[in-house]
């Protein structure tokens, strides 16, 4: 059975998605900053069907911390990690960012620079096993920057374009990466948005992430219609996109 | 945000709770009150001007025993998700009601009943222990031995006595996925309360439809409908999967759906027309056959529906009650008639109790509709009976106090942050 390491375990998808690992007798272990969070969800995935599953505290600010998290991974997840799940984030709030170059400086650590540590951090030990893969939670909003979100938009640009690189470095060495973009999701993180019907669950969103690890996509939208409205964001011409209110 | 009948309503702030170990949020000087799946229908879920505490984030389990079907959960795991997760290991719910699309915290706080009552009592009696959070942050761990007055009054305690995060079940044991169920035919009321009387020894799920447009000879005819699980290979229960079909309702109508004559036509094709005989089928299309259809509350219009449902001694008061509602020529859509049985709950405000239930659905038509209510009410008051706080948005204070004497101590226990509409409608002087 797989062996699967998530970090930003107690993010709604990433709960989502573990359940569908637990279901099929995965061995797991969480990374988080909160531990009774973490407790909680472990229990939950044990009753569910994973065998064994073990915690890890980190908050992931905190770079120095990250190689002995992924020791202690590597070491409760014994010969080998087949799965690697970086999901962890934040939302921030764009006109505290605009006011505030601390507040932006602050948020883009947390939502890029610690994922990249992750990342990297991660493909070095993948390589030396030379399997497995790599999945790591971007958005949407990384496809283009607009005036509503883009300091969350400029950090997922950087994961979705670092993890683009990474995945073509590891192809050869059989590891594979995939990036993973959802559009609005259902979750505690979006929770004082209005919802509409372009709003996805977490549990959709964790059954398409499980799904798309299976079967070794690069690059994942959920749900699939993304892709297409994406495209058509992405087409719009500067001089025109510039004038709009998005 | 509203519940399940539909009915116009103030509008309904939500705050999520999404682990069981996380505090309640601020009070901010308002009131607030658990909300599940908003599946019951009339105010009990509703807190205008306050606040409602969504459970159904807090859907994990946390510990279950395989060989005494003993199952810790939080409170906002559905039904559905408790069958999904039980029925293939060999477990099945204890009691369960017409729709699996409820929480667990939801059930407990308003005791629902099966079809199973007369056997096994309410969802309450199969509750081993539960938590509760008290809006000052204190948490009590309550079963029936310990800190049992805050388990008596949290079953069937509409909500009001804190947030239930987590409670703890006991499951019964199945072999297969499919019920064993016979349905009889019978062409007046005293034939129900003979096969009632019989069938609840042989039967561990016995319930009735009724035609309630039929009068004076055929008052009271319907459709007796009895089954047990069936017995099967327990290897083979994992495998057991049905098609439902699932369609849904995409929008209201602008008037509703049911009225007289849709009503009467259901009422008169369903009796004549219903597979009589004995069957095997899944347990979804037996026990949820609603279920089925996504929204199905929306059929009653923009001006929603009401069910009254009441329970009653004896067979008089529900015939006194069919002969009013077939005289009224109000279009009750489902009509259901079961008769409960003396097992005692464990909550103070249980609705059930000894005697028989009725539930009739009707579209709201006003004032048409409120009166025909209050006759009802008189012939429940005056037995002694009660109404279902869950199916309820306008029973009067006095019956439910009558009905409800204990409302005083839940009135005590009560967290002093905690309200809900029907609370504020029925405690008024």
């Amino acid at each position: 059975m797989q062996k699967v390491l998530i970090i930003g375990a107690t993010s709604a998808i990433a709960e989502a998605t573990a359940r569908c690992f637990a279901a099929e007798g995965a061995t797991l272990h969480l990374v988080a900053r909160n531990a009774q969070r973490l407790d909680a969800i472990a229990a939950d995935l044990r009753v569910r069907g994973a065998p064994q599953v073990s915690v890890g505290i980190l908050d992931v600010d905190n770079l120095a911390a990250h190689a002995v998290t992924l020791d202690t991974a590597e070491q409760a997840l014994a010969g080998g990690i087949d799965v690697a799940l970086v999901a962890h984030g934040t939302l921030p709030d764009q006109s505290a960012c605009s006011a505030s170059t601390e507040i932006s400086l602050r948020e883009f650590h947390t939502n890029a620079v610690t994922t990249i540590a992750l990342l990297n951090a991660l493909a070095q030990r993948f390589e030396r096993q030379g399997r497995g893969t790599i999945a790591v939670i971007s958005s949407v909003a990384g496809d283009r920057g607009r005036q509503s979100n883009f300091l969350y938009g400029s950090a997922k640009a950087a994961v979705s374009t670092f993890a683009a690189g990474l995945r073509n470095r590891l192809f050869a060495r059989g590891v594979h990466v995939m990036t993973v973009k959802p559009g609005f999701v259902d979750t505690p993180m979006t929770a004082q948005f209005k919802k509409g019907a372009l709003w996805a669950s977490p549990q959709q969103v964790g059954e398409s992430i499980h799904a798309g690890i299976a079967k070794r996509r690069d690059v994942l939208y959920v749900p699939g219609f993304w892709r297409l409205i994406m495209l058509i964001i992405v087409s719009v011409p500067e001089f025109v996109f510039k004038r709009l209110k998005l | 945000m509203q519940s399940w009948g539909r009915l116009p309503t103030a509008p309904q702030e939500g705050a999520r709770i999404s682990f069981r170990g996380d505090p309640l949020p601020s009070t901010d000087g308002r009131s607030m009150l658990p909300r599940g799946l908003g599946r019951s229908y009339g105010d009990v879920c509703l807190n205008d001007q306050g606040r409602l505490l969504l459970s159904r984030p807090l859907d994990r389990f946390i510990a279950f025993d395989p060989d005494n079907g003993l199952l810790r959960c939080e409170a906002g795991v559905s039904l559905a998700e408790i069958l999904a997760f039980a029925v293939p290991r060999g477990w099945f719910l204890p009691v369960t009601p017409g729709t699996k699309f409820v929480t667990v915290g939801g059930a407990i706080a308003n005791d629902v009943h099966g079809k199973n009552h007369h056997r096994v009592g309410s969802f309450g009696a199969h509750v081993r222990a539960l938590e509760l959070l008290r809006s000052d942050g204190t948490r009590i761990f309550c079963s029936a031995t310990e800190n049992a007055d805050w388990f008596g009054a949290t079953i069937g305690g509409l909500g009001l006595t804190g947030f239930i995060t987590t409670a703890e079940l006991q499951l019964r044991r199945v072999t297969a996925a499919t019920m064993d169920v016979t349905t009889v035919r019978f062409s007046r009321l005293s034939e129900f309360f003979e096969l009632s009387r019989a069938c609840d020894a042989t039967h561990e799920y016995t319930v009735a439809w009724l035609d309630c447009f039929a009068r004076e000879g055929n008052l009271g005819r319907g459709l007796f409908m009895r089954a047990n699980h069936a017995e099967g290979d327990p290897q083979r229960l994992s495998s057991e999967r049905v098609r439902h079909p699932r369609v849904s309702v995409p929008f209201a109508p602008p008037i509703s759906a049911v009225n007289p004559l849709t009503s009467r036509a259901f009422n008169a094709l369903y009796y004549p027309l219903s597979r009589v005989g004995e069957r095997r089928q899944h347990y979804e299309p037996y026990f949820y056959p609603l279920d089925g259809v996504g929204n199905w509350n929306r059929m009653y219009g923009p001006r929603g529906f009401y069910q009254y449902q009441c329970v009653v001694s004896s067979p008089e008061a529900i015939r006194e009650l069919l002969d009013v509602v077939a005289k009224s020529g109000a279009a009750s859509f489902l009509n259901v008639l079961k008769a409960f049985g003396d097992r005692a709950s464990p909550g103070w405000l249980s609705f059930p109790r000894a005697g028989y239930t009725l539930a009739l659905d009707f579209p709201n038509r006003g004032g048409d509709t409120l009166r025909l209510f209050d006759t009802l009410d008189r012939i429940v008051l005056t037995d002694g009976g009660a109404l279902y706080p869950a199916k309820d948005a306008r029973m009067s204070g006095a019956l439910f106090r009558q009905a409800y004497p204990r409302w005083h101590d839940l009135e005590r226990m009560r967290d002093p942050n905690f309200s809900s509409n029907l609370w504020r409608r029925v405690t008024r002087e």
